[in-house]
């Protein structure tokens, strides 16, 4: 049955649709031209020219930056939910509503205080006098070198994706049906059983979304490559600014954004195609 | 309605009129405070520190003016800024010398009057400061200049070890050397080493050689910096010696008791200069002249070198005299005194070239193979 557009369902479905032209469509056009345009004496000149693409997509280091961005935020994906569902389990199935409740509220917290912030306090942890090593000293260890590493670069991502990660794990496994659980305890299936062969099969959805956030935050996030990783590998983030501070490259910049776009689009759709794959066809059996 | 009258007083006086005459007289304080104290907004584009109280609060006070900084974090920033707002939109604007003759070319700033400043008590060599100049035109003032060297750890070098560029290549830095993360510096210093006589004028086969020696340096980095990072990383230790950077740096850090310093090795130094224009189109060229003429002056050196984002040195010569009169610690400290071997003699001595855009290559070249050592 067709449903038709009322005034009413056009009065809430107008702002989704107005921020997504100017928040998403509008900037995203301009970007594209962007691309073309030439840069003379650090003028920007409206152009239809693909000098910008063909130097980009022709530099080694771009593509090294695409290679170590890409694989820094798989990392940063596959650790972080590993990181995570530990803890969106114990809060799903072993704490009290209460202590639930409390739990939800400290992973919101981080987000109350600058990540900019959270990321410099990590540096007097992970400094080689910091407290990490101190720690380690008087066990006799150490001093190990931690910051400007690309296992710092990695704490940083943690500290973006971790709450959120563990947020989105939570509500997935929430809604699993507890009756499925109880059958699979039931036909003496053991715990960590239950967990790979019920749990994660029933939040599936749920746990690869999680798992695209993180991937997406930290493919584009600039801060932890340069506070806690100190620049070094160039990710694509710092390359875009690396290409605006010399002669005003921001059409070469928009070609860097628009890749990280595409990559983005491309990861999402496939995450979404392998969330849900499998359960078009069980409905249909239902 | 029963009327007060006041005798003694001519006319007949209401209560009405006179409590309407009392808040009137009650107000016209607050209303010509108002209209008399409303200070003048200046607009200032420039460095971090420039426009903050340490620096503009006399002549804020003296002028009834308020500065309205935008601040950048490079001369390119500077570039996309202004090209990006309407004419007129900054009243002064502070650029690094090698960029003001792109403010100039893109028509940005006005042309100076040299009578109108206290050139005369510049030292020589910057009367006819190259980039304030063009064609006989004055278009900014330089106002404040430093040293880039190599930049250390004091527990961990001594001055000696740190007077030779190639210092950067001792294993005992591995990992610890920093770069201030712009090519401009950085490539400057790679070049001195190289022998050029010009660091910024070198042919193919001398920038060719510069890559090569640049390269090798790549296993030693332990990272590329920002100017908060830069700060933080020497700060704690964590590189013990920089490439890129000078006092402007290690100074501030110093003065607050990090174990830092910098020296200008036998190579040689750069220079950078910070210089000031009244932007094109300013509603307000008056008084961005005015404050021009304030920072150039003796007492407005004297507190520019001081100045707590970060110190530089000075180039008026009467500058320096009110500076050794109310901080001779930091005159010395700055090298501008009249010892031996102060800041103008090392200049005079040639030990100091001007940081500029390549001559033979174009800055784009620079930038992109500092982005491929970046990555490599």
């Amino acid at each position: 049955m067709r449903s038709r557009l009322s005034l009413y369902g056009l009065t809430f479905s107008l702002p989704l649709l107005v921020w997504q032209l100017l928040f998403f469509v509008f900037p995203l056009v301009f970007l594209v031209a962007l691309s073309f345009w030439t840069v003379k004496n650090f003028t920007m000149t409206p152009d239809f020219d693909t000098v910008n693409w063909v130097t980009m997509f022709s530099r080694g280091v771009f593509w090294q930056a695409y290679g170590t961005t890409f694989a820094l935020a798989t990392v940063a994906a596959a650790l972080t939910s590993a990181l995570a569902f530990p803890c969106a389990y114990a809060i799903a199935f072993k704490l009290s509503d209460t202590a639930r409740r409390w739990a939800v509220f400290l992973m919101v917290i981080p987000f109350f205080t600058s990540y900019l912030v959270r990321v410099y306090s990590w540096q007097i942890f992970l400094s080689d006098a910091g407290i990490v090593n101190v720690m380690l000293g008087y066990v006799g260890l150490g001093p190990y070198g931690m910051l400007n590493t690309k296992g710092a670069t990695l704490v940083g991502y943690l500290t973006l994706a971790f709450p959120l990660v563990v947020l989105l794990q939570l509500f997935s496994l929430a809604f699993i049906d507890r009756n499925l659980i109880e059958a699979a305890h039931n036909m003496r299936c053991g715990r960590m059983r239950t967990v790979f062969e019920v749990v994660i099969p029933s939040a599936r959805v749920g746990l690869v979304i999680a798992a695209l956030f993180a991937f997406i935050l930290s493919f584009g996030d600039f801060v932890s490559p340069i506070y806690l990783g100190g620049g070094d590998p160039t990710t694509l983030s710092i390359l875009i600014t690396d290409t605006t501070k010399s002669g005003q490259q921001w059409p070469r910049a928009a070609v860097i954004a628009l890749t990280m776009i595409a990559t983005l689009l491309v990861v999402a759709f496939v995450a979404v195609r392998f969330a849900y794959a499998g359960r078009a066809s069980k409905e249909v059996g239902k | 309605m029963t009327k007060t009258h006041l005798s003694g007083v001519s006319g007949a006086v209401t209560r009405r009129s006179l409590l309407a005459t009392g808040a009137a007289a009650l107000a016209m304080p607050m209303l010509s405070r108002r209209a008399f104290a409303a200070p003048t907004e200046l607009t200032m584009l420039a460095w971090y520190g420039h426009a903050e109280p340490d620096m503009v609060a006399e002549f804020e006070a003296e002028n009834n003016v308020k500065f309205v900084p935008k601040y950048y974090t490079g001369g390119d920033n500077m570039l996309g800024l202004i090209s990006q707002s309407p004419a007129g939109t900054f009243d002064v604007i502070l650029s690094d010398a090698e960029y003001v003759q792109a403010l100039n070319a893109a028509g940005y700033v006005e042309e100076l009057d040299p009578n109108d400043y206290a050139l005369a008590d510049y030292f020589p060599e910057f009367q006819n400061f190259p980039g304030n100049w063009q064609d006989g035109k004055l278009f900014s003032l330089v106002a404040r200049f430093g040293f880039l060297g190599v930049a250390y750890n004091t527990d961990a070098l001594t001055e000696a070890e740190a007077a030779n560029y190639n210092i950067f290549w001792d294993p005992k830095l591995t990992g610890k050397v920093g770069h201030f993360d712009w090519h401009l510096p950085n490539l400057g210093q790679m070049s001195l080493l190289a022998g050029n006589a010009s660091a910024y004028d070198i042919d193919e086969a001398g920038w060719e050689a510069v890559k090569e020696k640049t390269l090798s340096l790549r296993p030693q980095v332990g990272g590329f910096f920002d100017y908060g990072g830069t700060f933080s990383s020497l700060n704690d230790g964590q590189m013990l010696a920089f490439a890129g950077i000078g006092d402007w740096i290690t100074g501030t850090l110093e003065k607050n008791g990090a174990k830092v310093r910098s020296v200008i090795p036998e190579q040689g130094g750069l220079q950078w200069s910070e210089c000031f224009s009244i932007g094109k189109g300013s509603q307000k060229a008056e008084l961005a002249k005015k404050w021009i003429q304030y920072v150039t002056s003796a007492k407005g050196q004297a507190k520019s070198a001081q100045m707590a984002a970060y110190p530089a040195l000075i180039p008026n010569a009467k500058g320096w005299e009110v500076l050794q009169a109310e901080n001779p610690a930091e005159a010395k400290r700055q090298g501008m005194t009249k010892d031996a071997g102060n800041a103008m003699d090392m200049i005079r001595a040639g030990r100091i070239q001007y940081r500029q855009w390549p001559i033979q290559q174009d800055l784009e070249t620079w930038n992109d193979f500092w982005s491929e050592y970046k990555g490599a």
